[in-house]
């Protein structure tokens, strides 16, 4: 065979294209997951940084565009997307990740939801009738949205499944034993008490034995209010709590300002991947939660 | 004899060999099984000693509202189907000048457009239901609960259905809905960012445009936002009237493009067209209208910018949206008892706005909105058809305050151009929502 030819061959035979699954995410820490069990067959796409709130996103048209080309999609769920995704759903055209289908995956379906409390008066604020939907914040929660999103991706590309499945025994099995090393490295913040401007942290303390203590926000989605500040003040002026925390995209000035007012130093702590500039990845993202709250405390 | 011994005592030796081998593996996998219930044991065991605990935490935190439910247990409370909302509207309006006698010069209008009910009104109530119809179908229903002189009158706005299974991108959607006919058209009221509607939404659509038809729309499979598609109505409802051509009467075509600029700014762009045939359409005057008979085609160009820092639209944001539309009319147009006078004209109207919201709950915006005609002609001197002498004008202000996503007040003045004498009007809104909401679009 002539040389041509032979370069004609390889021109025509089929490119294996290496990113097989399109994986739209609705928060940064679902298309690390996919990432990490799909390596190089997915392609992601975070339909939120970390410092956005969640809860209020535009339906815009690039989502759109993103969802419609969408073989996967992954979403905390339990209402937290409701001001947004099911618009993008509608608008997308795309049957395959409707819910009820199998491109269509709630990662909070997989947890032991908190907070559920089935009340669904708005004079409670803007809650969550199916439970706290930030189920990230504890690594457990991680590893059993793992599990069923590798079965989904395996379901989706059996073609690429194989490799999927052993990528998710071998994350499996490394973040266990991460977890093992977060647990012992934050036994001593077991009975730290905080006050948290939004609920977004019930998982992680529940996981570490943290107490939460106060919210900023009077009524859960509502900006925080001077009189329930200053009430706040007069609670904790002589103590009572360890730190005030803050996710990245929550307003810093409430925190500041009762830390000012209190003594109680106030801690930002990245709520998802991106929100430190530590915070790279799913194993820093805990790192780096676990370094800063036991910074915090030694200096406390 | 030796052989056979032989064989017989190797066959032993090797069944006993396999045996004990079979027997190593089953003790093997018997310890394994054990292992792993041990550990399934275990981790059963740590999970209820953590339920537990977790139990004993809950009860005693006196915050009672916060408990822990098995997800099973709430959807069966929490969802319903289908799922329902309503939205309370009402406002107290004043005016400088008698809303009454309101008109556009050279712009009757028709439908459902005008100026704000004077004084203290309620607005549409809307009743909203919708829910998945079964796997490939899904249905929405907007009922208007309104005051029309004292009396509750019942509209059915909106009562769709929309196939979800089509493939490759394709949507259809068949029933009575707002057309996709510029941006602010399918927007229902409580999603307006000022109480009433921009000048040429009053005088090109009377007010908002829908109908009943069908719709197809085909979204691209590019990064870059592509939508095209075509609706097809009956024609009943203004700029068309009388369900002309054998009740297939208007028709439109719309295509949008979107995208994002970094993580901050997002736009949207969008061209489209409607072609409506009119019969004896009534505008202007109730209990003398003006009947058009002919062809209304408008042309639509809009642009939306919107802009948060990081995306992170809950502290700050700010939205700029322009429309631009061409109208031409071409038939003819009788006062009642006089004969039909042949009326082919061009139009234009456009409106400017901006919104920005500095802070968590409040907005503040300004708009400006026109219209410009060209003259019909001699035949129509004196009419309300005729030319104005200046191009109608109205500048607006607003200010809005939000408690939640589901409560809002808000605060609007006008400086009106556009009627017989400008006037000033300003009043107080409010918009509130109970039961479930659906997600808002860009």
């Amino acid at each position: 065979m002539s040389r041509k030819a032979l370069a004609l061959l390889i021109a025509l035979m089929p490119v294996p294209t290496l990113a097989d699954l399109n994986v739209f995410a609705c928060e940064p820490e679902w298309a690390a997951l996919a990432n990490a069990i799909g390596g190089p067959y997915v392609t992601t796409y975070s339909a939120t940084t970390a410092l956005q709130d969640p809860h209020y996103i535009q339906a815009r048209p690039s989502l759109i565009a993103k969802v419609r080309r969408a073989d996967l999609v992954i979403c905390s769920g339990a209402e937290l997307e409701i001001g947004w995704l099911p618009n993008l759903l509608q608008k997308a055209n795309n049957r395959d990740v409707l819910p009820g289908n199998e491109g269509y995956l709630e990662a909070s379906r997989y947890v032991t939801r908190l907070d559920a409390t089935g009340n669904v008066d708005r004079a409670g604020g803007d809650i969550h009738p199916q439970g706290n939907p930030h189920i990230q914040t504890n690594p457990h929660n991680i590893a059993a949205v793992a599990e069923p999103l590798g079965q989904r991706m395996m379901a989706l590309d059996p073609e690429n499944g194989g490799v999927y499945e052993a990528n998710l025994a071998d994350f499996l099995a490394q973040w266990r034993q991460s977890i093992e090393a977060w647990e012992a490295k934050a036994e001593p913040l077991k009975g730290t008490r905080v006050i948290t401007h939004h609920k977004s942290w019930v998982y992680l303390e529940r996981w570490l034995g943290i107490e939460e203590v106060a919210n900023l926000e009077a009524v859960p989605g509502l900006p925080p209010t001077a009189t329930h500040l200053s009430k706040l003040t007069k609670q904790f002026v002589s103590g009572g709590a360890d730190f005030i925390v803050r996710s990245p995209y929550q307003d810093a000035r409430p925190s500041a300002w009762l830390s000012e007012k209190t003594g109680i130093p106030d801690l930002l702590l990245p709520l998802t991947i991106g929100g430190t500039d530590e915070a790279q990845d799913l194993y820093t993202l805990f790192d780096d939660i676990l370094d800063r709250l036991l910074q915090a405390k030694d200096r406390d | 004899m030796r052989i056979s011994l032989t064989v017989a005592a190797t066959a032993m030796l090797l069944a006993m060999t396999v045996a004990a081998q079979a027997q190593e593996t089953e003790i093997e996998s018997l310890r394994t099984a054990i292992e792993e219930l041990r550990a399934d044991y275990d981790a059963r065991i740590a999970e209820l000693e953590q339920r537990l605990a977790a139990a004993e935490q809950s009860v005693a935190t006196t915050n009672a509202e916060t408990r822990t439910v098995t997800s099973a247990g709430i959807s069966r409370s929490a969802a319903f189907n289908p799922a329902i909302g309503v939205i309370f509207q009402g406002q107290a309006w004043n005016y400088s000048e008698e809303p009454d006698d309101y008109v556009v010069q050279g712009f009757p209008y028709g439908g459902e457009a005008g100026p704000v009910s004077e004084g203290l009104g309620l607005g549409e109530t809307e009743l909203i239901m919708n829910a998945n119809v079964d796997d490939k179908f899904t249905a929405w229903l907007t009922a208007v609960l309104a005051l029309e002189d004292g009396e509750s009158v019942i509209e059915i706005e909106e009562a769709w259905v929309e196939a979800t299974a089509l493939p490759a991108g394709f949507g259809a959607r068949f029933g009575r809905f707002f057309s996709e006919l510029g941006y602010l058209n399918t927007r229902h009221s409580h999603t307006w960012d000022f109480t009433d509607q921009p000048l040429p939404y009053q005088a090109f659509l009377g007010g908002q445009y829908l109908d009943n038809g069908v719709q197809m729309r085909w979204l691209a499979p590019t990064d870059l936002y592509v939508e095209v598609g075509a609706e097809w109505f009956e024609g009943s409802r203004y700029p068309a009237a009388g369900s002309a051509n054998s009740g297939y009467g208007s028709h439109t075509l719309f295509a949008k493009f979107g995208g994002d600029i970094g993580t901050s700014s997002s736009w949207l762009a969008g061209l489209s067209y409607l072609d409506g045939k009119a019969v004896d359409r009534p505008s202007g005057d109730e209990d003398e209208p003006l009947l058009f008979s002919g062809d209304s085609t408008l042309a639509n160009a809009q642009f939306v910018w919107k802009w948060a820092p990081n995306g992170n639209w809950k502290q700050k944001n700010l939205v700029i949206q322009s429309e631009y539309f061409w109208r031409q009319e071409d038939g003819a147009y009788t006062v009642e008892g006089a004969a039909p006078a042949l009326y082919n004209v061009d139009q234009e109207g456009w409106y400017v706005q901006a919104v920005y919201q500095p802070v968590p709950r409040w907005r503040v915006g300004g708009r400006v909105d026109g219209l410009s005609t060209d003259d019909p002609g001699a035949l129509f001197d004196g009419t309300l058809l005729a030319a104005p002498e200046d191009d109608p004008m109205r500048y607006s202000l607003m200010l809005d305050w939000s408690n939640s996503e589901f409560s809002r007040l808000r605060l609007q003045f006008t400086r009106d151009e556009a009627g017989p004498s400008d006037g000033t009007e300003w009043g107080l809104q409010y918009i509130h929502s109970i039961g479930a909401h659906g997600a808002h679009a860009f």
